[in-house]
């Protein structure tokens, strides 16, 4: 797993210096078939604004650096092609993420389904508790032309235990709410993680402690 | 021969019409006479060329083959043939104008009148269907359709379509059957489809299994160069899948719908095709560079150079187009077709403008079964400053994303990044700099370091219809030169609007463009002046000094 942390280095500089809090680095890839808005929302989310945008080339890489609860998180963005020559090449780009967007578009049925096979793809790839996805339905701004429901989509996000989030890069709805949420989402899993490697390193060091005493028992004992 | 070729006199430079030279001049000839070895015409490089040597249709003329063999990276093809060549170079300048064949045939007029058959002497003309097959009568519903000047169709060996340029592939299909049927027909005969000439139409047939790549055309291009355009569509082709892929793909499906595969680089097609009908590059295999003073450019070169990561092979520093620096690992060189392709991908997205690409990219002439991982971002959204790093380690991004802040550092630290972004505010020079009064425009190329240099298109060539003529004329030029039947050194051609010339050696080509008022001595007297221009500029029209890893 390539989730790096860093240490007050490169992260801080960009944001106030004197804050002596954790630092976090977290890759997040967003995947889901063609012109869905993958590119769409990291653009939005990254640069504030909206275009109409072509079909990425193999996958564009963006940063984002956010602070959240004293701490400061790097988002790496890997914004994926969703064209299928690039497939064979996309299990590069997600490899060791800490979370994966998948994205589909509300208008587009068959989105969903493309959406359910990156799902697979992932849980061949992923443990459980290794990555968190989201599922994402995106393009609300053209929801008279719905094909998919709220209620559909939030069903399967449950069983498959997503987070679930409709979208408009286009209209600036919930963009930077699902960025936030994730980082969030992520920051507690991370804290969690090291929470309970803290009680396990307490638990270790008790019995090193015990281990001691029994050495120092068999030093007595010589 | 070649008395004057590295004179031991040292030549003071008069300050040049572009920017005043501030780098130590080489000692190179002050004009470049017909003797001039390969290596030494002025935009020869220095220390070696950064390309392949690419020759005009290398790959109609070589082999006949259907199937494309992966070229070996190393293989500086022609260049022995070059040297073995170079007696016949050794005539004198003034032989030129004895030497000259005058084509006094308005072109359009020939077109119109539908005579390519007086001209066209490629022994591949004599085989010629003039059925042209029904194809046409079934798009009757769409007469827009049928008006456009070139179509270009990409079908599977199944009949398949892949690609067609205009209308929608599924409603073609039968279209592109009947072509398939075209070729194999004549392929059960132990034969070759190459063209059909009709009711003024070129349709142009390539074969490169697992694909066939069919022009329909009626614009005034040689067969040779329509197919030559169709080889490229097919290494874009390649570039996207790699050649083992793509023959993988169909020797487990042999009616596979390609399409699927190449959803959404259509455009990158598109824009291909367009930008081989008004960009000289193609025509010429080569590249344009940016015009710059050398001793900025040899700056950046050297902070692109100092930059590098241990799987860097290529890094291309670029601007609309134009070639501002190329570093290459020592022994590895680039051909001009995958510099052009790498240059089409750039102009036919806008989404490297934000981020850091990381994509796969086959170079098929480098090595057609393999990718790269090209590494593609501008330096500031708001420049067209392109860089474009090549590494062949797919796992490599983040060590060279930090090669491009590296080179980006560097070159703020040697404060040529100011110069730099002022050199793009003049992409182009004006012939008019030249001081020759009848030019109106040319196209230099120096063979050895696969590099052109051309003015902007300027009055009268407004309109980018005027424009296209232009270049049209200098396809005809082009092909007339390169007839692999009949190659021709000298062309000079008289029309209404203007007098064209063209002068072909082992060492550069150059095609002028005259006023129609002058003669073919004004002509002659123009040609010595301008190499000697060039020659007096090369230093800042070529990339004389190329750096390697």
């Amino acid at each position: 797993m390539t989730q790096r942390r860093v240490q007050n280095m490169e992260v801080t500089t960009c944001l106030d210096a004197h804050s002596s809090k954790d630092s976090y680095v977290f890759k997040i890839v967003l995947l889901g078939s063609s012109s869905v808005g993958k590119s769409s929302l990291a653009y939005r989310y990254v640069k504030k604004d909206f275009r109409d945008s072509l079909p990425t080339v193999g996958c564009s890489f963006f940063t984002q650096t956010l602070r959240l609860d004293n701490s400061t998180i790097k988002l790496e963005i890997w914004d994926t092609a969703g064209q299928e020559k690039y497939h064979s090449v996309c299990h590069l780009y997600y490899r060791g993420a800490n979370a994966a967007i998948l994205v589909y578009d509300i208008t587009k049925k068959e989105s969903l389904e493309k959406a359910k096979v990156w799902l697979r793809e992932l849980e061949k790839e992923f443990l459980q508790d290794e990555i968190i996805i989201v599922l994402v339905g995106n393009k609300v701004d053209l929801s008279p032309e719905r094909e998919v429901t709220l209620q559909e989509a939030e069903d399967f996000a449950n069983t498959k235990s997503m987070l679930y989030m409709e979208t408009s890069a286009k209209t600036n709805h919930q963009v930077t709410e699902l960025f936030t949420a994730l980082a969030h989402e992520l920051l507690k899993q991370r804290q969690q993680k090291e929470k309970s490697l803290h009680a396990t390193h307490r638990k270790k060091s008790s019995i090193d402690l015990q281990e001691s005493t029994f050495n120092s028992i068999k030093c007595c004992q010589k | 021969m070649a008395a004057d070729v590295y004179k031991q006199k040292n030549e003071d430079v008069p300050n040049g019409s572009l920017v005043p030279p501030d780098r130590q001049h080489a000692e190179r000839s002050e004009s470049p006479t017909p003797g001039l070895a390969q290596g030494t015409e002025p935009g020869a490089g220095q220390e070696g060329a950064m390309f392949v040597h690419a020759k005009s249709y290398e790959d109609l003329t070589g082999a006949d083959n259907q199937d494309v063999i992966p070229r070996s990276p190393y293989q500086t093809e022609g260049a022995q043939d070059e040297l073995t060549k170079m007696e016949e170079i050794s005539k004198d300048f003034s032989e030129l104008s004895t030497q000259l064949t005058g084509i006094a045939l308005d072109l359009e007029e020939e077109i119109r009148q539908n005579e390519e058959d007086k001209l066209d002497l490629s022994p591949q003309a004599s085989r010629r269907d003039s059925v042209l097959s029904g194809e046409e009568e079934e798009d009757v519903t769409m007469e827009t359709w049928r008006m456009h000047q070139k179509h270009v169709f990409v079908l599977s060996e199944a009949g398949k379509p892949v690609y067609s340029r205009y209308g929608s592939e599924e409603a073609l299909s039968s279209t592109m059957g009947v072509m398939m049927a075209l070729v194999s027909f004549l392929e059960a005969e132990k034969n070759a489809i190459r063209s059909i000439h009709a009711d003024g139409y070129k349709v142009v047939f390539v074969r490169r299994s697992p694909l066939v790549l069919v022009a329909v055309a009626k614009t005034r291009q040689s067969e040779q160069e329509i197919a030559q355009e169709l080889l490229y569509i097919y290494y874009q082709i390649v570039s996207l899948l790699t050649w083992t892929q793509l023959n993988r793909i169909f020797q487990q499906k042999q009616n596979y719908d390609l399409r699927r595969l190449l959803a959404g680089s259509e455009r990158i097609t598109n824009n291909l095709i367009d930008l081989m009908a008004r960009d000289p590059s193609f025509l010429m295999g080569a590249a344009r560079c940016l015009p710059m003073p050398a001793g900025i450019r040899d700056a950046v070169s050297s902070c692109l150079q100092q930059a590098k990561a241990k799987s860097l092979v290529f890094a291309i520093l670029l601007s609309k187009n134009q070639l501002v620096s190329l570093v290459r690992k020592k022994d590895q060189f680039l051909h001009p077709i995958d510099l052009h392709l790498l240059f089409n991908l750039i102009s036919s997205s806008s989404s490297f403008r934000e981020g850091e690409a990381w994509t796969p990219i086959c170079l098929p002439k480098f090595n057609s079964s393999g990718f790269f991982h090209a590494h593609i971002s501008y330096l500031e959204q708001n420049t067209d400053l392109c860089l474009v790093l090549i590494s062949t380690d797919r796992e490599d991004f983040f060590t060279v994303s930090d090669c491009k802040r590296k080179f980006q550092e560097r070159l703020k630290k040697r404060g040529v990044y100011h110069a730099l972004l002022e050199a793009l505010h003049t992409p182009f020079y004006s012939a008019s700099q030249v001081g020759i009064p009848e030019l109106r425009h040319f196209i230099y190329k120096s063979k050895s370091s696969g590099l052109f240099t051309s003015p902007e298109i300027d009055v009268p060539y407004i309109t980018e219809e005027e424009k296209e003529r232009l270049l049209g004329l200098y396809q005809y030029l082009h092909s007339r030169a390169h007839n692999s039947s009949r190659p021709l050194h000298n062309i000079y051609y008289t029309g209404p609007n203007e007098n064209l010339l063209a002068w072909v050696t082992s060492a550069f080509e150059l095609y002028v463009c005259f006023s129609p008022l002058g003669t073919k001595a004004t002509a002659l007297t123009a040609v010595n002046k301008l190499m000697k221009w060039i020659r007096k500029e090369e230093d800042q029209l070529f990339i004389l000094s190329p750096q390697t890893y």
